[in-house]
């Protein structure tokens, strides 16, 4: 065999020679091969980076203007006539504030120009007034002057969204509307100030007196539950599974149980909550404590298991070093181990937190969907959370909406970055190579 | 006396335990707490836990079966005939008194009977809250009576100390079993409930889904259709969608992670793709809703291709962004796992890295390719909002992707909000079409998972 | 005793080559792993037809010069190499000197034996086909075929050559990777450390094979077994910390070395 297959010297040094050649001949081709390959690797992050860039421009370019507000300044004469000081909450301020947008536009004489002109006032308006006569009743009689919101389509209207120029039929403001606002511009009466409303205020079914600020009460109640409850059972867990569990059928089943946990569909935990807390149990329905509650079912996967990977990583000369010393099991790791995996744990807790402060699907089960006004001042009180919030507001038709809509996730994506921020720092300050 | 202020009590009788208990220990070894068995806070611990743990866990159960119990002594009290209302106008008359109790507005005229049912409610709930502050409060003392009397120099009380806590490490890792349980018996449940009126090979094999259940009796298709195939099929074609655009970006930008870039560009490209998995979905679906699905309608129009503004392709390419990170991710960790000795055979051939990667590295890879890949086909059957906000509503059964098309999510979203009737097919159905989505994503973990550890082993 | 006998017949034949122009000659090369020097100024020649050993103790860089002759240190970030390596009168790292093409040409063999995961006849085509060395089909078979028996592993797999090809016994599997070379038709092939993760009659079968191959191939292998340097090589190369100590024919080396290090290494003494 060896006689035959091999060929004597001369023919390997063609073959060589030949061989060479075809390499050679290759080359260009397998060059251009490489290049199309990591081109189209360097494509594909392009992509996903591209995608995260588009995304942030559209929600902060949308989000800009819902951060100003639209305002008449109005002098109003609190007429004793209309302001009876015995009931002075229950007074038609609406007629109130009109008034004097009226006495701007004396030619405006007709009912439908009177109800169009008056529309160009937001109902917050008349609340503005009514709130500032119950604070102080003393100014009954006096005149004031006082700014109040334009209605949203006004406001959009302002900002340019609606644009003058388009076709009547097809924007919510009519041409007289759109007159008038020109003229109480001329007049030096309408002022752009910084949107505190949307800071300050619960929903509302007009957007420019909706606020995000019931929300992230809602969401705070809702994350303290959630923390209250996943933190100390997923580190008892973590505890127990990573240092004094027996290595048995019982505590694999365990293990395999919380990784399937983790990935099971955020809705069917709401589904679960729906079933056991509000059906079975019978706890009020929309309260952040229900929300909490199915919340940490979910987020503790996430804790006990970065809580037990900071667990492994200690090493095992420092439970040695304290058993050594005569320290029970639950001394070396309540004194030593876990101190040290505290870091660890932490961020694990932030990021799972992180995770259930933009959770949404599983809130709509348990009926946090509601529309409420009220802020919540406990943990039993209906309210609604942000993700939640800007659900609501992407599905409602005014345009005024979208940017609120926007502006509620800039501030949603804002606590986001802020709790990745504090867990990334968490992580490079403590990292600990043993 | 609110909740609060009776936790608050027992929280404060658990700490004025724990100082007694760490006295008594004291003077009981005449000062000298080397005569103790334990140090002295341990026989602190002593006392608190038994002052603590049996009034807490008292006023927890008190709390949980409350509502229910109070609920039954209401309807007790009701007239004879409105107890025999059915489950659904028995609720409603029960929230008007809640409400009513509360001084909310209710749904129909206050009667005198319903101010009496109303204020027996006030009367019951009162009661119940000064019957559990007085048990719970006579059982937090009682604990501390006894537990000091038993405190002796050579009791053991830091063995009892973490005999108590080992078993609450021990409650705590069930939970998470008690969770999956939970998931489990309220699912089949309330299916079973589900497949009582309708039948399980209609729900399974039926192609017509219209769950409006007509508001008289008499009206035509009263029951409901719930066939889940037009259901099931739109949930696989979204995800479809999404693993085309996931699949092939999330792969290549692994593969450029883990072979070509430098670890400094790798350590921050990385973190910046994951951002993708950390954005909300009621964010994605908004921007799918917002921007994606009319610059798609704008774009079809141009071509005079109809597009849906609720297209499949809108909220599936939207869907594939998200889930680009978990693709990505798992398999640079899989791929960074094949050994290096393989690459340095194939270059040592004189192969070119990318013939390295495609020949060599991708199927030495494959199996957990394959896991990560199905992890992400998993997230996106279950993923909701996005489709909740992007996809649309109606049932359809289509492979054409410019149409709308509903998934299982949405279907179990719009059956379950708003206002629901207890009973109903249509309420129950969400259940089961939550049970099947559960199996679904179940198999597809436990199967991944399972694939994802046999390939770390084959490399370990 | 097998071993025994390729020493003696070895004993006579260096001569033969020595005055021919050496094959692969290597100067002043020093390799840096960022700030760490790892070689120093080495000076070593290569002849074609020979088996060239290169020993030492674990860290003295004699891998780290295995891997300089096909650059496979390239692919390490870190890693610098300073110096002339000539192959047929070509600089190695000279500007225009494309890598595949070099490793086409200088082949390797490493310590773990690292089949693909893919069948057995797919693992030797694997070469072959990124070069495009064979035109059909045929050829391709034939190319296949020649290697495995050449590599002594044809008899053993020809009924299962669509098996995987990490099914086989580390020994086999080891063959398998020297066919995977040789079929590239490769003119020098790099072994480095071949037979560490084999037990001793897998050993025996591929030192049997180094020697078979050196008619057709210049084979440079490092070991960390003096025995195996003695009974497979013509020439040996002692590296001691990053420095080439003593070079010559093997049968010199290890009867009477020049330095005292080599004397110390090759009794036991440091190593």
């Amino acid at each position: 065999m060896t006689s035959e297959t091999l060929p004597d010297s001369g023919t390997i040094r063609d073959r060589n020679s030949d061989k060479s050649a075809l390499v050679k001949a290759g080359l260009k081709r397998r060059y251009a091969a490489e290049r199309r390959f990591r081109a189209y690797g360097v494509a594909g992050i392009l992509f996903g980076l591209g995608c995260i860039l588009l995304l942030f421009y559209t929600i902060g370019s949308n989000a800009i203007p819902a951060f100003t507000q639209t305002m008449l300044r109005l002098d109003i004469t609190l007429d004793p006539q209309d302001i009876d000081p015995d009931a002075i909450s229950t007074a038609n301020y609406r007629k109130i504030v009109r008034q004097p947008v009226r006495a701007l536009f004396p030619e405006v004489t007709s009912r439908r120009d009177k109800r169009a002109l008056a529309a160009m006032l937001s109902p917050g308006a008349a609340y503005a007034v009514r709130q500032m006569v119950i604070d102080d009743p003393s100014l009954i009689g006096k005149r004031i002057s006082i700014l109040v919101p334009l209605s949203d389509d006004i406001d959009q209207l302002n900002k340019g969204a609606i644009k003058a120029s388009s076709d009547e039929t097809e924007r919510r403001v009519s041409n007289k509307q759109i007159a008038w606002f020109e003229r109480l511009q001329d007049f030096g009466l309408v002022e752009t100030v910084f949107n505190t409303t949307l800071f300050t205020a619960g929903d509302s079914r007009e957007p420019e007196l909706a606020g995000i600020w019931g929300a992230v009460v809602g969401s705070f109640f809702t994350m303290i539950v959630t923390l209250a409850l996943a933190f100390p059972i997923g580190v008892a867990s973590a505890v127990y599974l990573e240092e004094f569990a027996p290595k048995n059928k019982w505590t694999q089943v365990i293990e395999v149980n919380i990784n399937n946990l983790a990935a099971v569909p955020s809705i069917v935990f709401g589904l679960l909550g729906l079933a056991v807390y509000i059906n079975f149990f019978g706890l009020p329905r929309s309260a952040p404590l229900v929300g909490g509650m199915v919340l940490a079912l979910m987020t503790l996967p996430t804790i006990i298991i970065a809580g037990r990977a900071a667990l492994k990583a200690v090493p095992p000369s420092i439970r040695d070093a304290a058993r050594g010393l005569g320290a029970s099991p639950l001394q070396v790791t309540t004194h030593h181990v876990l101190p040290l995996a505290m870091p660890g744990i932490l961020t694990g807790t932030i990021i799972g937190m992180a995770q259930a402060l933009g959770e949404t699907a599983p809130l709509l089960m348990i009926g946090m969907v509601a529309f409420i006004v009220d802020i919540p001042g406990g943990v039993t009180d209906p309210a609604t959370v942000m993700p939640v919030q800007i659900y609501l507001w992407s599905d409602a038709p005014e345009r005024a909406f979208v940017e609120r809509t926007s502006a509620a996730i800039a501030v949603l994506l804002g606590f986001l970055i802020l709790m990745n921020t504090l867990a990334v720092f968490l992580r490079k300050k403590f990292e600990r190579k043993w | 006396m609110s909740l609060s202020l009776i936790l608050g009590t027992l929280s404060i009788l658990t700490a004025i335990g724990f100082y007694m208990g760490r006295s008594r220990a004291l003077v009981s070894a005449d000062g000298d707490s080397h005569r103790l068995h334990s140090r002295p806070h341990y026989y602190g611990y002593y006392v608190a836990i038994w002052c603590g743990l049996p009034s807490i866990m008292f006023f927890g159960l008190w709390l949980a079966f409350e509502p229910n119990i109070v609920t039954s002594l209401l309807i007790d009290s009701l007239p004879a005939a409105q107890q025999q209302l059915g489950d659904a106008e028995l609720g409603l008359l029960l929230n008007d008194i809640r409400n009513l109790a509360r001084g909310d507005v209710t749904s129909r005229e206050a009667g005198p009977e319903l101010m009496a049912a109303a204020g027996y409610y006030n009367s019951l709930l009162q009661t119940s809250k000064l019957v559990l502050a007085a048990i719970a409060a006579t059982l937090a003392v009682a604990g501390i009576t006894f537990a000091r009397t038993r405190i002796v120099p050579e009791m053991r009380a830091r063995n009892f100390v973490e005999k108590v806590t080992m078993a609450a490490l021990v409650v705590c890792s069930t939970i998470a079993i008690l969770t999956t349980i939970g998931i489990v018996i309220s699912l089949l449940f309330e299916s079973i409930r589900f497949f009582q009126k309708v039948s399980p090979i209609d729900f399974l094999f039926g192609l017509e889904w219209s769950p409006q259940t007509a508001l008289r009796k008499d009206q035509v298709g009263a029951t409901g259709l719930f066939g889940a195939v037009p259901l099931l099929a739109g949930t696989m074609f979204i995800s479809l969608i999404a693993m085309c655009v996931a699949a092939p970006v999330g792969l290549l930008a692994a593969i450029y992670m883990s072979e070509y870039a430098s670890p400094r560009v790798r350590a921050w490209v990385k973190p910046a793709l994951e951002i993708l998995a950390g954005i909300p979905t009621v964010v994605y679906g908004f921007f799918a809703a917002l921007t994606v699905a009319p610059f798609l309608r704008g774009t079809g129009a141009d071509l005079g291709v109809d597009i849906s503004s609720e297209s499949a392709l809108a909220a599936g390419a939207v869907m594939g962004i998200m889930i680009i990170p978990f693709v990505s991710s798992l398999s640079d960790d899989v791929i960074r796992a094949v050994p290096q000795s393989l690459r340095e055979g194939s270059y040592g051939l004189g192969a070119t890295q990318s013939e390295t990667i495609k020949q060599v590295i991708i199927p030495a890879a494959l199996p957990g390719i394959v896991g990560s890949l199905l992890l992400a086909v998993s997230r996106a059957i279950g993923e909701t909002m996005i489709v909740v906000m992007a996809a649309g509503l109606a049932a359809k059964l289509t492979i054409n992707p410019f149409e709308a098309v509903t998934t299982v999510t949405v279907q179990i979203v719009t059956l379950l909000v708003g206002d629901q009737e207890f009973d109903s097919a249509k309420t129950l159905a969400a259940f089961a079409l939550g049970l099947m989505l559960f199996c679904v994503t179940l198999v597809l973990n436990v199967i991944a998972l399972t694939v994802v550890n046999k390939y770390r082993e084959q490399y370990d | 005793m097998q071993a025994a006998n390729t020493v003696l017949i070895e004993e006579a034949e260096p001569a033969t080559h020595t005055n021919a122009p050496p094959k692969v000659s290597a100067r002043d090369v020093c390799v840096y792993y960022g700030d760490k020097q790892a070689l120093f100024d080495v000076d070593l020649d290569i002849h074609a037809h020979q088996v060239t050993a290169l020993i030492g103790p674990s860290g003295c860089g004699k891998s780290t010069f295995l891997r300089c002759l096909n650059r496979m240190n390239d692919t390490i970030d870190i890693c610098r190499v300073e110096g002339r390596i000539v192959i047929d009168d070509e600089d190695i790292y000279a500007r225009h000197v494309d890598v595949v093409h070099l490793r086409a040409r200088v082949g390797m063999v490493f310590q773990k034996p690292n089949p693909f995961p893919k069948s057995i006849y797919d693992n030797v085509a694997y070469g072959p086909r990124i070069h495009g060395l064979a035109s059909g089909k045929d050829e391709l078979d034939d190319i296949v075929e020649t290697s495995l028996r050449r590599a002594g592993l044809w008899d053993e797999v020809k009924d299962r050559a669509a098996e995987p090809g990490t099914g086989l016994s580390g020994g086999q599997q080891q063959r398998l990777c020297i066919a995977r070379a040789i079929a590239v038709q490769p003119e020098v092939i790099l072994m480095d450390e071949p037979c560490s993760a084999l037990d001793p009659i897998a050993t025996a079968r591929i030192e049997e094979l180094i020697d078979e191959l050196r008619e057709q191939f210049t084979i440079v292998i490092v070991t960390h077994s003096m025995q195996q340097a003695a009974r497979v090589s013509q020439k040996t190369a002692f590296f001691h910390l990053g420095v080439l100590v003593e070079e010559g024919d093997t049968e010199q080396i290890f009867t009477t070395p020049k330095d005292d290090r080599t004397q110390a290494y090759i009794t036991g003494r440091i190593g």
